[in-house]
């Protein structure tokens, strides 16, 4: 079971990241889950200072962009 | 660089559209499908360039860089010039904020730094340059910077660290100068090249709206406010104008995007350049919006006086350039 986040205090590029993930995963069919983050504090308890942040099993994968679905893809594989 | 755009705006309004030459509709179209394409060219180009500058910019080494040498008062032109060049979108600033202040910069180096980022970005430099050309936007560029030197310089001096929230200044407390920890994404230019150019499409297409929208009002504007209308009421000689002018634009938010135009169209009917350049760095630079998002790390007292040496710089800055240009 993955366990995908997104961190992001909710701008345009965060609900892009999410609705890009939500669909690779759906695309894919791996047992999954995806979380928006939009509370600061919680953000920055993974040391970034950019948003949109994916975070794939705890680690911080993309900072500062949005991700093509192939690129979620190769991160899931 | 342009003529070909002039070109063709006359072989489509002139030639195609039949629209002779010389009426008021057919410059007005001219004019209208010129400005548009050229400024949709610009927006296109800085913002791919501008992407190129994000991906690869490198915000940890920055910090880092501020938090571990002692720069004399350079670090603060460090944060404003860094803020200026940096493309972040608004969202970003508080986790910023937070980043520089975990990292142990000093409060006013990170205002420095929060008050360039959003006055002096990509789509403000393309559109200034497409309606004012090189030097009014080298002038606005220059002096955003120095407006967030100066303002995060007095701010400075104010000892406001005890007007943060709470979990802020325990942040604050545990700041760590030393972190090298730079996870950089290993992937080539040109394997990059094609993320930067669709993200840059994006924010061209969120943005052609409102620059649609403020080149109409743009336009509408010519056609009926009469040369010199505003001069009767505000012109250079109006010593409350500028003061009015930015009391007006810090409440309100426009994106940068939409408001050079309709500044272009102030300063061609008489309204100072001062004046005018005062009121768009008050709207683009300072607004409610930014105020609530701002709520999450600053008490409301810190944000009100954030706010008003702002304000009081921006003022400042107006009457400096009515009298220089």
């Amino acid at each position: 079971m993955r366990s995908i986040k997104i961190l992001g205090t909710g701008c345009a590029k965060c609900k892009q990241v999410e609705a890009i993930v939500r669909s690779t995963v759906a695309e894919m069919g791996i047992d999954a889950t995806v979380e928006k983050v939009e509370d600061i504090e919680k953000i920055m308890a993974y040391d970034v200072m950019v948003t949109p942040v994916l975070v794939i099993d705890e680690v911080v994968k993309i900072k500062g962009r949005v991700p093509s679905g192939t690129e979620i893809k190769a991160l899931l594989a | 660089m342009f003529d070909w755009i002039q070109h063709f705006a006359d072989w489509l309004i002139y030639g195609i559209a039949g629209i002779a030459q010389g009426t008021h509709l057919g410059d007005a179209l001219n004019f209208f499908v010129y400005d548009t394409l050229k400024i949709l060219v610009l927006l296109l180009l800085i913002t791919f360039l501008m992407g190129i500058v994000n991906a690869y910019f490198p915000i940890d080494r920055i910090r880092n860089f501020l938090s571990r040498n002692k720069l004399y008062g350079g670090e603060y032109l460090i944060a404003s010039t860094f803020g200026a060049a940096t493309p972040f979108c608004s969202c970003s600033s508080v986790p910023l904020f937070i980043g520089f202040v975990k990292g142990g910069i000093p409060l006013g180096v990170t205002f420095a730094f929060l008050i360039t980022s959003p006055l002096v970005n990509e789509v403000a430099v393309a559109i200034f340059l497409g309606m004012f050309g090189l030097k009014t936007t080298v002038i606005y560029v220059v002096s955003g910077i120095l407006l967030g030197m100066v303002s995060g310089f007095i701010l400075s001096r104010m000892n406001l660290e005890p007007l943060l929230t709470e979990w802020v200044r325990k942040i604050q407390a545990n700041a760590e100068h030393e972190r090298e920890v730079f996870e950089l994404e290993k992937k080539t230019f040109f394997q990059r090249v094609p993320g930067i150019w669709n993200e840059a499409f994006g924010i061209v297409k969120s943005v052609f709206v409102y620059v649609i929208i403020g080149i109409g009002i743009g336009a509408a504007m010519h056609g009926y406010v009469p040369e010199g209308f505003f001069e009767t009421y505000i012109g250079k000689d109006t010593w409350y104008a500028v003061p009015l002018a930015v009391l007006l634009g810090v409440p309100m938010y426009a994106n940068a995007a939409g408001i050079v135009p309709v500044i272009q169209v102030f300063v061609a009917k008489g309204i100072p350049v001062g004046t005018s350049l005062a009121f768009m760095m008050a709207v683009v630079g300072l607004s409610i919006p930014e105020a609530t998002l701002l709520k999450k790390v600053m008490t409301g007292k810190l944000i009100a006086i954030f706010f008003g040496v702002v304000t009081a710089c921006i003022i400042l800055s107006g009457y400096i350039f009515n009298v220089i240009l």
